[in-house]
């Protein structure tokens, strides 16, 4: 399942057991890792060097609860230090167990509260189309049960019917979601007019090859599914 | 016109002329803009009666380097979906340019569903707010254009309510001098408060923006009067600013009266304006007898 043997990713646990102190979202920041890791080793066109062109693709994280994942592939790729993960969430660090994107300006949004990076998503696709940047990606990160958000109804019904094929929606499914979503998350996208792919949210070769589906004229949701949370 | 089809004609305007400006709405005021956005139709955004989208829009094009003016009725655009305007705007540090209209009252026959005495009291509860309460529909239109450039965050309150001059100006104007006193009219309020002393010998000051709240220009006011009594009268909750006044004065002992609408009770009739104006004490006379017991 993973092809990227010595390309950095074996790097993540080490990276990840440097940050302590967050058991209550450990689950979370390791249901993530994957998708992570793929967005920013084969989708994403961020790098340290255009992290701030007007035109760079976007990655909001949206899910900003148990963030280690997302730290650590940051620092895997150079975004930050791997000397900051050590003492992160303390008064000095920049680092906390929500991002910040005032004190860390890699990070696209300030997130923690559920339901935001999916519609900040849609306003930054609007955005960037407005500016003449119609080729640039923006890619958010949402949990299964961020999705009960009302917010997030709100934004894939409008992403759907404008179009906005520059978006994708990951919708990391550990089955978490209090009610469920009778007949899977993907429906909730499709009904809307979204194009999705439902797969293995470990499996590095699917995960790539989902969020780099055609999907011209419409929004892409990828639902990465993992095992249940604990 | 009034202050609502001033500011759609306003914004209209500087659709055509700032090609970063862009507006979102949640169907509220799209057929009067639809003109505008066949012209702009990356920049003119109706997502439909959607006000958290609405709000996360703008935190999202602020992000892309866009300047957002977003726009509806007051109780959707600052209570419903308030910890967007918290979170997707002042949260990421972005800015936008709030505009409401409705005010506290504007609708009295809609009853509480189309009231918002709160919304600046909301909006001050977040750091960085600047806060316009213009008075006339030229105010509007001036306060407007002159919170496009930068990246500030700005709610600029509309109302139905308006003097009969314009104000154009900036922090507390001096519009009459007296020695008993300092009455603080806000917006809306200016020509009542004007008619309520007019036969009491009060400094009237007049502002369109109440946040920042000019506490210098107060301090200058309470001095000249040599009066440390200060009135409020301001078109929304009573007492909103009364922690500016306090903080303006925190040097000199002084006596606060802050009218505006009610907080003890939801006021449950529908009619005119007028008859609200009554029920929270904001008419003229009412205001006049609150003055001058306060004064006596």
């Amino acid at each position: 399942m993973t092809t990227d043997i010595k390309t950095g990713y074996e790097d993540l646990p080490r990276l990840i057991s440097l940050m302590t102190g967050d058991e209550k979202h450990q689950a979370a920041a390791e249901s993530t890792v994957d998708v992570l890791w793929v967005l920013y080793d084969r989708v994403l066109d961020i790098t340290p060097e255009n992290v701030r062109e007007p035109g760079r693709d976007r990655f909001l994280l949206s899910k900003g609860h148990g963030p280690m994942a997302y730290y650590a592939v940051l620092a895997q790729k150079g975004f930050i230090h791997e000397e900051e993960l050590a003492d992160w969430t303390s008064a000095e660090s920049r680092l906390g167990h929500h991002p910040d994107r005032a004190r860390l300006p890699v990070a696209e949004i300030s997130s923690g509260s559920l339901g935001h990076g999916l519609p900040l998503a849609i306003g930054t696709v609007f955005g960037l189309r407005a500016k003449g940047f119609r080729d640039a990606k923006v890619v958010t990160l949402v949990g299964d049960a961020e999705l009960d958000e009302g917010s997030n109804q709100e934004a894939i019904a409008v992403a759907g019917r404008i179009g906005m094929p520059q978006l994708t929606a990951v919708v990391v499914d550990n089955s978490s979601a209090t009610h469920g979503w009778p007949g899977g998350i993907a429906r909730r996208f499709e009904v809307e007019g979204w194009t999705t792919r439902t797969v293995d949210g470990r499996d590095h070769d699917a995960l790539h090859e989902a969020l780099t589906t055609p999907h011209p004229d419409r929004p892409l949701a990828v639902v990465a599914t993992v095992e249940r949370k604990a | 016109m009034n202050m609502r089809e001033t500011f759609l004609e306003a914004a209209a305007e500087v659709l055509d002329t700032d090609a970063n400006v862009a507006v979102v709405l949640a169907d509220i005021s799209a057929a009067q803009l639809a003109f505008a956005a066949r012209k702009h139709p990356d920049r003119v955004l109706n997502v439909g009666i959607r006000e958290q989208l609405m709000m996360s829009t703008a935190g999202g094009l602020a992000l892309a380097g866009m300047r957002p003016i977003v726009h509806t009725f007051s109780s959707f655009l600052v209570e419903r979906a308030f910890e967007q305007v918290k979170l997707d705007l002042g949260h990421q540090d972005v800015g936008a340019v709030l505009v409401s209209s409705g005010a506290s009252y504007d609708m009295p026959t809609a009853g509480r569903t189309h009231q918002a005495p709160g919304d600046v009291a909301l909006i001050d509860t977040l750091p960085g707010w600047t806060v316009h309460v213009p008075g006339h529909p030229e105010e509007a239109r001036r306060l407007l254009l002159e919170s496009i450039p930068g990246t500030g965050r700005v709610y600029l309150r509309l109302s139905a309510q308006e003097n009969a001059k314009a104000h154009l100006g900036a922090g507390l104007q001096t519009l009459r001098e007296g020695g008993r006193g300092v009455v603080v009219a806000v917006g809306p309020m200016l020509d009542r408060a004007l008619e309520a002393t007019a036969d009491l010998d009060v400094t009237v000051l007049y502002t369109s923006t109440i946040r920042p709240f000019d506490a210098a220009g107060l301090r200058s006011a309470v001095e000249a009067a040599g009066s440390n009594d200060v009135v409020l009268v301001e078109p929304y909750l009573a007492g909103t600013s009364a922690h500016a006044v306090a903080d303006a004065l925190s040097e000199t002992p002084h006596r606060l009266l802050s009218l505006g609408v009610r907080r003890d009770a939801e006021v449950r009739i529908y009619g005119e304006m007028a008859d609200h104006d009554l029920a929270h004490g904001l008419d003229a006379g009412s205001i006049a007898l609150s003055v001058k017991e306060f004064l006596r």
